[in-house]
């Protein structure tokens, strides 16, 4: 085993898909990057690289390039989907689905169940979330509650390299769509995966910790930073239970009452905008189903309700911290 | 067509103070000290100060993720502009856009943007408030070749067509979209889509600022007169990479550099006026060396400016949670 980067875990994934099954095709901007240009060769993979090598080695067939026509190109996935190809299309950043966002939940999200369970749709949408590049408004949002929102869509959100390759080896085998995201601060973040293939499955929580005190539910790259403040806090003689759902739809909130049980306490860390997000929605299910288990009332640690801001002092104070996810352990224990 | 010596001048400066502002961007975020993304206008100059010479303050543009070029153009202040990149509190937009959303609406400067094909709606709305409204005014989109193949781009190409807004949409055409060539991603021909849509559309040389400035000063006039919209499609370079840090490997090995020896727009601009005397090469290197002097100053204030606390994460938001 070895140590592969975020990056190179999904890109592994989607090779040896590729390598597996024909049908499986890759598309997005730049994917086979500067397609008849002077240095195609050195073909970027996309604009951040994680599908680098993927043209080379399978050919313009399949690794195919796209204009910036999102609705044309994530439209057009979707009906190849539906027609016999497994497409895993890279919306470049989860920003720009604002132009294709019809394509996914009008039309995508929907013909399983408007074609009376006819159709499938194996459809990957790749995309990249989240703030930390200085990147400010307009590339850095998290949006997966919205697609969470959505029936008919599964929603992906991996939070290490190994949770990354076998969650989009599933995506890739799923037969619905599914909305994959990356979050863009954590593709050069490197720990041990397997070489060979391996599925994770949805809607199955992973516990990353088991303690006595306080249940953390954690989403994406925050659950590194939760399992960080819990290690912090067990000096301190607190104990944590860390969640992470990986998927946000189907969610797996058996696991997460289980804990809540165990716990009676409950921190939500969510990384998207504050209002109807995965932290208010736990919340609501918590507080029908384990009101009774809970010692102190839910705390939720999100971002302000605000856009991401540009400047870095204003950024940094924006994203949920290890520090502020500590303070809302701490409340919970304090109640 | 006729430029009094003034316009002259002041189309060099601008075209001028735009090369310099995006040269020194390019240092200083090598350099480090500027955070985000950047995407540079340098090369392309003539295109925005062709356009935007014959507009005012009451007409607006909407601009791109290259954005620093249009924004000078169109007269927003590039010491503001220059702390908006550093990300200070007395920055164009207070810190909170960056580079990529620079505005300032008093300029009738709508924005750059940073989803592509975001602008060309938004200036249909503009011109729709300008003959609605009868300010006179009409509104410019400015978009990329990639740009140009966005439903958005195509739908305002219509729209604007069809309630007859005074638009014109500039479709800058560098070569790339990041790394793809547009002789690649563009399907047909910029202007016939135009025609299409039953607008006129012309491509000029946007190496060439006289090109740019006239095709563009008809468009304008006829828009203004209310001859609705039309299309002008401009083949320019770019001189730097698609963002900031890009290492350019899908361009030719000194395509670029041949490109600046022969077609440079400000070179190009110094010959035409001086050849035909109509102004001095010493009153241009005086242009040269106050504008270098200003963008040093802009750069020195950025660098000390304050940034902003964290009381003004939540400034700016109509409700609080
Ligand atoms: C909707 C959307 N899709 C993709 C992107 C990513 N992106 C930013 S700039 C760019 C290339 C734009 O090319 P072009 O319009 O030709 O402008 P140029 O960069 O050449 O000035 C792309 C793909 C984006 N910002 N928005």
């Amino acid at each position: 085993m070895a140590k592969k980067s975020y990056r190179q875990a999904i890109n592994d994934a989607i090779r040896q898909e590729m390598l597996a099954d024909p049908r499986v095709v890759v598309m997005g901007e730049d994917n086979a990057g500067g397609i008849e240009a002077p240095g195609e060769d050195d073909a970027w993979g996309g604009v951040l690289g994680v599908t680098k090598g993927l043209m080379p080695e399978f050919g313009r067939e399949r690794v195919l390039d796209t204009p910036i026509s999102e609705s044309a190109f994530i439209g057009a996935a979707a009906g190849a989907a539906a027609t016999g190809l497994r497409p895993v299309a890279e919306l470049m950043f989860v920003d720009f689905m604002g132009v294709c966002f019809d394509q996914i939940f009008n039309q995508a999200g929907k013909f399983r169940y408007m074609f009376g369970g006819k159709a499938v749709t194996p459809l990957v949408v790749r995309t990249m979330y989240g703030a930390g590049f200085r990147a400010a408004s307009q590339h850095s949002q998290c949006l997966y509650p919205i697609f969470t929102h959505v029936p008919g869509l599964k929603v992906v959100l991996p939070s290490s390299p190994y949770e990354a390759k076998g969650l989009m080896i599933q995506a890739i085998r799923d037969d619905d769509p599914v909305i994959f995201l990356e979050h863009k601060v954590m593709y050069d973040d490197e720990e041990d995966v397997p070489d060979e293939s391996y599925t994770i499955p949805f809607g199955e929580a992973n516990l990353t910790r088991e303690g006595d005190d306080v249940t953390v539910v954690a989403f994406g790259r925050m659950v590194g930073l939760a399992n960080a403040a819990a290690d912090a806090l067990e000096k301190d003689g607190i104990s944590c239970t860390v969640v992470d759902p990986r998927t946000t739809s189907p969610l797996d909130t058996d696991t997460i009452l289980e804990c809540v049980e165990e716990t009676g306490r409950l921190v939500i860390v969510d990384e998207a905008s504050p209002r109807c997000n995965m932290a208010t929605d736990i919340s609501a299910l918590v507080a029908q189903e384990a009101f009774g288990a809970l010692k102190a009332p839910v705390r939720m640690v999100s971002p302000p309700h605000t856009p991401v801001p540009f400047a870095p002092e204003l950024e940094d104070a924006y994203i949920p911290s290890q520090a502020k996810i500590e303070t809302a352990i701490r409340g919970v224990m304090a109640h | 067509m006729q430029l009094s010596r003034d316009d002259l001048v002041r189309a060099y400066r601008t075209m001028r103070t735009i090369r310099e502002f995006e040269d020194r961007v390019h240092d200083e975020f090598a350099a480090g000290k500027i955070p985000g993304f950047v995407h540079l206008y340098a090369g392309e100059e003539a295109s925005a100060v062709g356009v935007c010479l014959n507009l005012t303050d009451k007409d607006y543009i909407a601009s791109t993720h290259r954005g620093h070029g249009h924004c000078i153009a169109k007269g927003c202040d590039v010491g503001a502009m220059m702390k908006e990149i550093y990300g200070r509190a007395d920055g164009l937009c207070g810190g909170k856009g960056g580079s990529m959303h620079i505005a300032d609406l008093t300029r009738g400067m709508m924005g750059a943007n940073g989803i592509v094909g975001g602008g060309p709606p938004l200036i249909c709305g503009a011109a729709l408030s300008a003959k609605t409204l009868k300010t006179g005014g009409v509104a410019v989109a400015f978009v990329g070749d990639g740009g140009s193949n966005q439903g958005t781009t195509l739908e305002s190409y219509n729209l604007a067509k069809v309630w007859d807004l005074p638009a014109v949409f500039v479709v800058e055409d560098n070569g790339y979209a990041e790394a793809t060539p547009s002789a690649w991603s563009v399907g047909g021909s910029q202007v016939k889509r135009a025609e299409g849509f039953g607008m006129p559309g012309i491509e000029v040389d946007g190496h060439d600022f006289f090109a740019v400035h006239d095709a563009a000063r008809t468009a304008i006039e006829r828009a203004r007169k209310g001859g609705g919209p039309s299309l002008i499609h401009v083949k320019l370079a770019r001189y730097y990479g698609h963002f900031e840090g890009d290492a350019m490997t899908y361009r030719g090995d000194g395509e670029v550099d041949t490109i600046k020896g022969g077609k440079d727009c400000l070179t190009l601009f110094r010959q035409k006026v001086t050849e035909a005397g109509l102004l001095e090469a010493d009153q241009l290197d005086e242009v040269d060396a106050e504008v270098k002097a200003l963008i040093d100053g802009a750069v020195g204030d950025a660098e000390s400016a304050a940034a902003p606390g964290e009381a003004d994460l939540v400034t700016d938001v109509y409700v609080r949670y």
